[in-house]
């Protein structure tokens, strides 16, 4: 197999209208590396979303985005409170972001489902206080 | 039908087309923007009355055709800006979101 590639990402949580710089860099490479139109769309829109709820919810965070035989990997982490209830965050319309996030159009709720519904597998590492790390791999 | 064929219509005003040429296939309407992202198909015309930044970005990522600003909803400079450099199209129109897809209906 040959090496994977990695982009490594810093998302600033400062700065809320410059998000999405990192899920943008990542649709140029992928489309550089000829990917199709459809899987860029998956990846690009589940980074998204994972670097919205980073600069929402968490103050920023690192994007590491794998580019593996079969598979991509995103993997993004960040030291915010991390997510009480798991469950809850994966249904449709829960969110807990502020009413000033959704005056922008986000905190419908629908960040983490959709996180999930463009990805074959998600996993989510949280601890209350702690963090968050959630693993998405897009197979192509 | 293309976008820039949208723009030649008397309802609507280009606001930046960077990518005239690129085919609506569908429509989409909504405000909520990962509602847009989970929903909005590839190479759909999207109604919108949002007009904040972040719009440039959902419709890069979503792949959408173009934006379509309903009821006059103007961009700030900076948004345009934007918009232009990263490729996207924006139209505006008079007409509601509704209106604009009745319109899009007899059209595609």
């Amino acid at each position: 197999m040959a090496d994977a590639l990695i982009f490594h990402y810093e998302v600033d949580g400062e700065n809320f209208t410059s998000a999405g710089q990192a899920s943008v860099q990542v649709k140029k490479n992928l489309r550089q590396l000829g990917f199709d139109p459809e899987t860029i769309r998956r990846v690009s829109i589940a980074m998204y979303e994972g670097e919205i709820n980073m600069v929402i919810h968490a103050g920023g965070g690192v994007a590491d985005v794998t580019v593996e035989d079969g598979c991509i990997r995103i993997v993004l982490t960040d030291h915010g409170p991390g997510i009480a209830d798991i469950d809850k965050a994966m249904e449709e319309g829960f969110s807990t972001a502020r009413d000033n996030i959704r005056s922008l159009g986000f905190g419908a709720g629908m960040g983490l489902p959709n996180m999930k519904r463009y990805t074959d597998e998600m996993q989510i590492d949280s601890a209350v206080g702690v963090g968050t790390t959630i693993t998405m791999k897009v197979n192509y | 039908m293309k976008v820039s064929e949208l723009a030649a219509l008397p309802e609507f005003t280009a606001v930046t087309l960077p990518d005239a040429d690129r085919e609506i296939t569908g429509v989409y309407i909504g405000d909520l923007l990962s509602w847009v992202m989970g929903r909005a198909q590839a190479d759909d015309a999207w109604i919108t009355i949002m007009s904040n930044v972040n719009v440039v970005a959902v419709a890069s990522l979503a792949d959408t055709a173009c934006v379509l600003l309903a009821e006059d909803v103007a961009l700030e400079d900076a948004v345009k800006e934007t918009a232009a450099a990263r490729g996207i199209n924006v139209l505006s129109s008079p007409l509601s979101a509704y209106g604009i897809a009745c319109r899009l209906h007899s059209l595609l």
